[in-house]
């Protein structure tokens, strides 16, 4: 694969998912990547040192996770677009600037491909346990962004729309794939630089003197400068008022940031969130399932189909903001839910939530194997008739 | 303050927010020496505030960048170095400038500052070193001297401090300074040194805190920390950084190192413009 001076790549490809999610981030005009290795992360790592230099882009290797993240904000806010990838360990350590990102509303793109945890836990093993954390592993009340690819034609447009979604909202949008996505090889399309959709954060139309960076338009986002624009902006991860001043004390100015931050989000879901529906129309019985676990469930409704069960999957490409509508939707025209997912019980928990009456089965998954179809299949069976 | 005194022009009133005085900063506090040393520094060299970045950390001092009237960013505690590297490189025409406390710069980002160093990123680093935790009341840090007492230190402190400007020169700074917040001037001239060098550039300010720090050990103003200063205080321009262990009798100040090293951003232009002409 020859790349060399070519901003972007284009036609099919044969690749595997952490490349992919390099490639869609140079398509998108990601020019800054600061990380440190890990596993099953390293190979986005590699390729953006390879791929950034070529497009005068940025790749740095911090000395940490900390540092990585830090670094990702400090590009942001000087105007570029800028990520990350990692996985549980490191995803970890970010946790605190990721709130930073959050209350001052620095666009960028956190990659975690999931491994098996707690802890270290299993490098080299696929895991959907870190979505929870995803969602609330920093301190405080918040909303973020998260998309789950399950393919890798999927890491390379998630991650186009991962950094779109980021630049609209103001917010730090996540990836959350897994080991098989991540290091699987797939052929991927990636379509002309022309035809790929980059948005691009709102800039001031106020002048300087009168720009507050936190205050915000009809939509609760801000407009955003970036250094050496001249707008002499601060930021602080302190409460702060619409010009960024600090208000340490003022319970008024809390609501109303905290507030703004989460519904800026909330309020804009029917926009932001992604569902695939397969075999819906009919079905009594449905798959609930994203990343690698909906891929053996689009298997087994088929399969369930076959044998006369009305199967349905429900695929969620965004898991966050949690796509309640949607699956309420489902819950209420269906018999029972499964969800299956290679963790403990993580979006089982939300499902739950949203199906109410509807009798919901979870299918656990720790370690090595992704969930087999006939194991989906064998949970589908009871609704045979 | 009497009316007359409200309305008078500050002289460096450009270089400031004013709409966020009054600041935190107790009376008697070094920090508001340094924050004045930094804005005469960009005077004298006539910088457009329009490139400059402040960058700080959390703690007393961390407060500064909300009071300069540039870019300013205050970061979480320890990260000011990281996020720093990340602006400096991915809009190299700006100065960025990190204003921290040595609790932020040393302890929990002690780590940054090393490989900050190391990597040669064209940053310059001004540390207020007052000895302790001022923001969170007085807690021992990587520089408390050996007895001092301190909230947590209360039968006198038993850990050895860092002497900054060694540990600097070691990781690799092209300039490394060390003056007290008596020396103004010579404050502002390494200031003004530090702005105008290629490469990671450090400057430790030592910084006097009589009410958090001194107060409890036998300085009870801000006068008599400074009168401490004076008298103990030693310019010794170039003499070995390894040998300015700050000691009750003896504060070692000057220029340590002054060296020519191509930065981390040169070495990348470079690396870049070699792969468009291959
Ligand atoms: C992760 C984290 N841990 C602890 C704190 C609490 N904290 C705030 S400031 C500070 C120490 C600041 O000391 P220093 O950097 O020396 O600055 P000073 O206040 O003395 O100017 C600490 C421990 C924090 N804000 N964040």
């Amino acid at each position: 694969m020859e790349t060399k001076n070519k901003a972007m790549l284009s036609g099919q490809h044969f690749m595997n998912g952490d490349v992919a999610c390099a490639e869609g981030a140079i398509a998108v005009g990601c020019r800054f990547f600061a990380g440190y290795p890990i596993t099953p992360a390293t190979e986005i790592a590699e390729r953006m040192a390879r791929r950034l230099p070529q497009v005068s882009g940025v790749y740095i290797q911090m000395e940490d996770e900390l540092a990585s993240i830090a670094a990702v904000l400090g590009a942001s806010n000087a105007g570029t677009k800028a990520m990350t990838a990692t996985s549980g360990p490191g995803f970890s350590l970010m946790m605190e600037n990721i709130g930073l990102a959050v209350m001052t509303e620095t666009p960028c793109v956190i990659v975690d491909i999931m491994r098996g945890g707690p802890s270290t836990g299993q490098p080299t093993m696929p895991g959907q346990q870190d979505v929870m954390q995803a969602r609330w592993g920093s301190h405080g009340d918040y909303e973020i962004i998260a998309l789950t690819p399950s393919s890798v034609q999927e890491m390379f447009d998630l991650t186009i729309e991962a950094f779109n979604l980021s630049e609209t909202y103001r917010v730090p949008t996540f990836l959350l794939a897994d080991e098989i996505i991540g290091h699987m090889w797939e052929r991927v399309n990636i379509p002309s630089a022309k035809s790929i959709k980059v948005v691009n954060r709102k800039k001031p139309v106020t002048p300087p003197s009168e720009y507050g960076p936190f205050k915000p338009d009809e939509d609760l986002v801000p407009p955003m400068a970036c250094f050496g624009e001249g707008y002499r902006f601060h930021a602080t991860g302190l409460t702060h008022d619409e010009y960024g001043r600090p208000k340490t004390d003022s319970a008024e100015v809390q609501q109303d940031l905290v507030q703004r931050l989460c519904e800026k989000i909330r309020r804009n879901s029917d926009k932001i969130v992604k569902v695939d529906r397969v075999l819906l129309e009919d079905a009594e019985v449905a798959v609930v399932a994203y990343g690698i676990a909906s891929r053996a469930a689009l298997s087994a409704v088929r399969k369930a189909r076959a044998q006369g069960i009305k199967a349905g999957l429900l695929r969620l490409v965004t898991v966050w903001p949690f796509p309640d509508k949607q699956v309420e939707e489902v819950a209420q025209k269906v018999k029972a839910l499964v969800v299956p997912e290679m963790n403990y019980g993580q979006i089982v928990r939300e499902v739950r939530r949203v199906a109410k009456e509807t009798p919901v089965i979870f299918l656990s998954k720790l370690g090595e194997e992704p969930h087999k179809p006939l194991e989906i299949l064998d949970a589908l069976g009871e609704f045979r008739k | 303050m009497t009316k007359k005194q409200l309305e008078m022009k500050h002289p460096y009133e450009r270089f400031l927010r004013k709409e966020r005085m009054p600041h935190i900063w107790c009376e008697g506090c070094g920090n508001g020496i340094i924050l004045n040393c930094f804005a005469r520094a960009l005077d004298e060299l006539d910088i457009d505030l329009n490139n400059v970045v402040v960058v700080s950390g959390i703690g007393c001092i961390g407060r500064i960048s909300g009071y300069v009237n540039a870019d300013s960013f205050h970061t979480t505690h320890g990260r000011p170095i990281a996020f720093a590297t990340g602006a400096k490189l991915a809009k190299p025409e700006l100065k960025v400038v990190v204003i921290s406390g040595d609790g932020d710069l040393f302890a929990i980002g002690g780590n940054h500052f090393i490989h900050a160093a190391r990597r040669n990123v064209d940053i310059k680093v001004i540390c207020a070193n007052n000895f302790v935790y001022g923001m969170t009341g007085g807690q021992y840090g990587p520089t408390t001297p050996l007895e001092a007492w301190t909230t947590t230190t209360p039968y006198g402190n038993i850990e050895q401090a860092f002497n900054l400007v060694h540990l600097a020169a070691a990781s690799g700074a092209v300039y490394v300074a060390r003056w007290t917040a008596l020396h103004v001037r010579r404050l502002t001239e390494s200031i003004k040194k530090a702005l105008q060098k290629e490469g990671f550039s450090f400057v430790e300010v030592i910084s006097q805190c009589p009410e958090i720090y001194g107060r409890h050990n036998k300085m009870k103003t801000a006068i008599s920390m400074m009168k401490w200063f004076k008298e103990a205080s030693e310019v010794r321009n170039f003499s070995d950084p390894a040998k300015a262990d700050i000691s009750p009798s003896r504060i070692i100040v000057g220029e340590f190192v002054d060296v020519e090293k191509p930065s981390y951003g040169r070495l990348l232009r470079e690396m870049k413009a070699k792969l468009q002409t291959e």
